[in-house]
């Protein structure tokens, strides 16, 4: 199960952010901090998944913009890979050429 | 007032923000100017505004001023106000907040609503964050939608019926009919979600998944044959580009597809059978160039594994995982790790195989991989890899990061007691462990080592005199040095007399010897555990040593006003053994026993406690609060000669002073005897609660059973001990044996403890004496009951063990008691 899909960026703002299961405000800027300082320490060759707390990160870099999902142990980790891939692909033929800016700025779109 | 700015401008203004300070301020004035145009209840802005709100509620600030804004957009009926307005719904509004109800109205008009958009809308935003009084309000509109032959909406409803199940899995039922036609469907998305539902249905409810699995005489729409058909079509079409991911058609879809098979075929025979062909196909049909083609595969492979499959599609799934180990991609090779990991109990021998590849893996540089590899070698190790195991492990371990070391360590002793080829190696694998990761090693290891060494006893001059050697240098490493200090206590005189087999024996003088301990004792970097243990083997070292007692008595005098407690009170105790009692020094500082081996299970194991023995007799000690702090709970143990024995734990407090903790060791091994019951938490003597609650409770042994005899369990120096036996007749396992203890000779015998242990298969209770008081001449009995339940009917034996005053010295004495009647025990 996705526990949460996040859009940010190498600075940490957080371009989009989608929680599937309850988390407090409070804690979301936290979490997101966190997590972005995990996929920001990992190099180029390392694995992109990540165990964190009770539950796996997998993560993707595109420029200057990461991918993170957050999913639980009985998601198959390489199928969200794919879904990741696939939904910048989407992005990208929606947006032409999709940037961080368009992602910015047309959040409610992207949710949709 | 005027207009509102678009959401693009506060985006763009909020980038140009420097500072966190700035931008909060930003967002204030900005918040301050939305409110306001709420309370003017302003139509025409107001999406716009939500909109903002909705970005600034991402970027972590309060919004919820808007939750009821968003309501209103909701209800109006243009459409961006209704987009906008569900947006906020999902992101704002959740079951916690009440405003949610109102909704359930809305979204009822817009689930019959004519544009299809808004219907999906509200599907999307129900099966987002309905609550269950919303879902069972509206699971019925969803069902209706299930139906429809639109697909845009099906694919819809089908994922908000997920949500309903979800939260209301009353309402499966409900659903069950529409779903027999889902799988009908040419379009992608609808078949998709519907293998969503149909898993999410057979996850939660097992009745569903014999619903599913059996066989449907007429129809020819049996859920697995329908399943692989629509999988056999995925992988032979050629390509069509609207479902082309990279070469593959739909692999999201195929994924799905293999992870309901394999709920589907768990566990049952005939669903695996029929899954078999097409598992092989894909297995061998999908191209593994991309990372599409790896990850169905690895569904495939946790599919075989899952379902009972035939031997031979197990090893081609296992031969796939150590092809996926090979692969240059560090996310292949860490899955597949992860999976070799689940296997290995079941096909331990295929991932034998890859062992070397594994071990490869522990020197890559990714951390996951790393702990992957780990656990997987841990698994691997038997007999007869160990050695080399247990060097590339021990390699491991030296250069891994921190947080690695001490499930390393632990594994590693768990491995090396396992498979130790010899004690020399065994021990000096511990050595290397503790001398590597010394301050990472788990606190409970110290006395398992403890035990190991002084099992081993042929070692112990060697073992003593390498510890020696390791905290010569550097005695920062706590549990090096606990240990190091209880064996220099225990066998400092094999240290000193230098005589050691195996190694070059070293030259040690009793000063040298004690000049460490008492660095130890005074340097900063130990902790008070291990200062308790130094200051303990220098007292154990004035009986071993002779020419430096008056060193020692200097030594131990000096803490006896120690600010921590713990040594205070050990520094006095040893001070009065020098005055009062230095008769009994040596009895009571002698070698500790040969223990008995305890199987290990993983960390958390009991372990006896070290120390020195004392007698029950000497009241003027004040209870010892337990000798390590760590293994306080851990006292009760079944250590006793040769056989197997449990200790006995009576229920109410014996007249003994040695109470709440306090631990007797002596020459039977570790019989505790805990005064009070708070502190005997020990897992496994726990008395399972029939025991307890058949025992206890009612009298349940008004039969005397027709002839047992009573039998007298021990006679001599004048105390006899008679045992009489009832037999119960609701449970034939229990015995109740009470014990008779009569006095003839001129003088009483007091503080009498009566004390037995039973073979591991038998459970003891004792029951409080009536005192501890034997009258001279039998003028009257001590008696205690004694409940001993049998579960097995093996014969009873029992050791008993008795200690009293008489004649102003203090006896004691074991027994075996053997002549139990069969009567008693059959």
């Amino acid at each position: 199960m996705i526990k949460f899909f996040l859009l940010v960026n190498k600075q940490g703002q957080t371009r989009l952010s989608r929680y599937y299961e309850h988390v407090d405000i409070t804690k979301r800027t936290m979490l997101e901090a966190e997590v972005i300082k995990n996929c920001l320490s990992r190099s180029k060759d390392q694995c992109s998944f990540i165990e964190y707390k009770d539950f796996k990160l997998v993560y993707r870099q595109y420029a200057a913009l990461f991918v993170v999902v957050g999913i639980n142990e009985t998601e198959n980790e390489m199928a969200v890979y794919e879904l990741i891939h696939n939904f910048v692909e989407v992005l990208d033929k929606y947006f032409s050429r999709v940037s961080e800016l368009d992602v910015s700025f047309s959040v409610s779109e992207i949710h949709l | 007032m005027p207009a509102p700015i678009r959401l693009r401008e506060l985006i763009r203004t909020i980038r140009t923000a420097r500072t966190q300070a700035e931008e909060r301020e930003m967002i204030q004035k900005e918040c301050a100017a939305i409110r306001s145009s709420f309370r003017e209840e302003d139509n025409t802005y107001r999406c716009r505004n939500v909109a903002k709100l909705l970005y600034m509620h991402m970027l972590g600030y309060p919004a919820h001023f808007g939750q009821l804004e968003c309501l209103k957009l909701i209800a109006s009926q243009k459409f961006t106000d209704k987009r906008i307005g569900y947006l906020g719904a999902m992101l704002l509004l959740d079951e916690r907040q009440d405003v949610h109800l109102l909704m359930t109205n809305c979204i009822k008009n817009d689930l019959n609503h004519s544009t299809q958009y808004v219907q999906g809308l509200a599907l999307c935003t129900l099966g987002c964050m309905g609550s269950s009084e919303m879902c069972r309000d509206l699971a019925g509109e969803v069902e209706k939608l299930l139906k429809t032959s639109n697909s845009y909406l099906r694919k819809k409803a089908a994922l908000c019926a997920v949500h309903v199940i979800r939260k209301v899995p009353e309402l499966m039922e409900m659903f069950l009919p529409a779903t027999k036609n889902l799988l009908n469907e040419k379009n992608h998305g609808v078949l998709h979600t519907s293998v969503v539902l149909l898993t999410e249905m057979c996850e939660r409810s097992p009745d569903m998944l014999a619903h599913f699995r059996k066989v449907r005489k007429l129809s020819s729409s049996q859920l697995v044959p329908q399943l692989v058909r629509i999988l056999k079509n995925l992988i032979m079409s050629g390509y069509s580009p609207e479902h082309d991911v990279s070469g593959i058609s739909d692999p999201f879809l195929q994924v799905r597809i293999l992870r309901l098979l394999r709920i589907l075929g768990r566990n049952d025979d005939d669903s695996s059978e029929a899954m078999n062909d097409i598992l092989a196909q894909v297995a061998t049909n999908t191209e593994t160039s991309k990372n599409v083609g790896n990850a169905i595969l690895y569904e495939t492979v946790l599919t075989i594994m899952d379902i009972k499959s035939e031997s031979g599609l197990r090893v081609l799934a296992i031969n796939i995982l150590g092809r996926f180990l090979l692969n240059n991609d560090k996310n292949i090779r860490y899955v597949a790790l992860t999976s070799l990991l689940k296997t290995v109990q079941t096909d331990h021998n295929a991932v034998q195989r890859h062992r070397s590849t594994i071990v490869d893996c522990l020197k890559d540089l990714d951390v996951s991989i790393k702990r992957r590899a780990m656990e997987l070698s841990f698994a691997l190790v038997n007999g007869n890899n160990v050695r080399g195991m247990m060097k590339e492990l021990l390699y491991f371990l030296d250069s891994c990061e921190p947080e690695f070391k001490a499930d390393c360590a632990s594994g590693i002793f768990l491995a090396a007691e396992k498979y130790a080829p010899s004690k020399r190696w065994h021990i000096d694998t511990i050595m290397r462990v503790l001398t590597t990761a010394g301050s990472y090693v788990r606190d409970d290891a110290v006395p398992n080592l403890i035990q190991l060494i002084t099992n081993s006893v042929e070692m112990h001059a060697y073992t003593v005199q390498r510890l020696y050697k390791a905290i010569l240098g550097d005695y920062s490493q706590q549990p090096l040095v606990q240990v190091a200090s209880w064996c220099i206590g225990e066998y400092g005189d094999l240290l000193v007399s230098g005589q050691c087999e195996e190694e070059e024996p070293i030259q040690v003088t009793e000063d040298e010897v004690l000049d460490i301990l008492e660095s130890v004792l005074i340097s900063n970097m130990s902790a008070s555990v291990t200062r308790g243990y130094a200051l303990t083997a220098i007292m154990k070292l004035s009986t071993r040593f002779t020419c430096t007692v008056n060193r020692i008595k200097k030594v131990v005098s000096i803490y006896g006003s120690s600010i921590d407690v713990e040594l205070q009170q050990r520094a006095v105790e040893y001070n009065a053994l020098f005055k009062k009692y230095d008769h009994m020094r040596p009895a009571l500082l002698e070698r500790m026993p040969v223990m008995e081996k305890v199987t290990t299970n993983g960390p958390t194991e009991i372990v006896q406690t070290n120390g020195e023995t004392e007698p029950a007799v000497l009241e003027t000690k004040p209870p010892p609060s337990g000798l390590q702090p760590t293994s306080q709970a851990n006292d009760l143990l079944d250590l006793l000669g040769g056989s197997d024995i449990t200790p006995v734990i009576p229920t109410a407090p014996t007249s003994k002073p040695a109470s709440a903790g306090g631990e007797l060791l002596d020459l039977l091994g570790d019989l505790n005897l805990t005064g009070s019951p708070v502190s005997a938490p020990a897992p496994q003597i726990a008395q399972p609660p029939f025991l307890l609650d058949g025992l206890q409770s009612q009298p349940l042994f008004n039969d005397i059973a027709t002839g047992i005899p009573s039998i007298t369990a021990y006679n001599k120096n004048g105390l006899k001990i008679d045992f009489t036996f009832e037999r119960s007749n609701t449970n034939p396992s229990i015995t109740v044996i009470t014990i008779q203890a009569s006095n003839s000779t001129e003088l009483d015998m007091t503080d009498f403890v009566f004390q037995a242990a039973v073979p591991k298969t038998f459970q003891l209770q004792l029951l409080s004496p009536s005192s501890s008081v034997i009258p001279a001449f039998n003028s009257g009995t001590i008696t205690q009951v004694i409940k001993v339940l049998n579960p097995q009917k093996q014969q009873l034996r029992m050791r008993i063990k008795l200690t009293y005053n008489h004649k102003g010295s203090a006896m004691q004495d074991l027994a075996e008691v053997n002549n139990f009647p069969p009567q008693s025990w059959q």
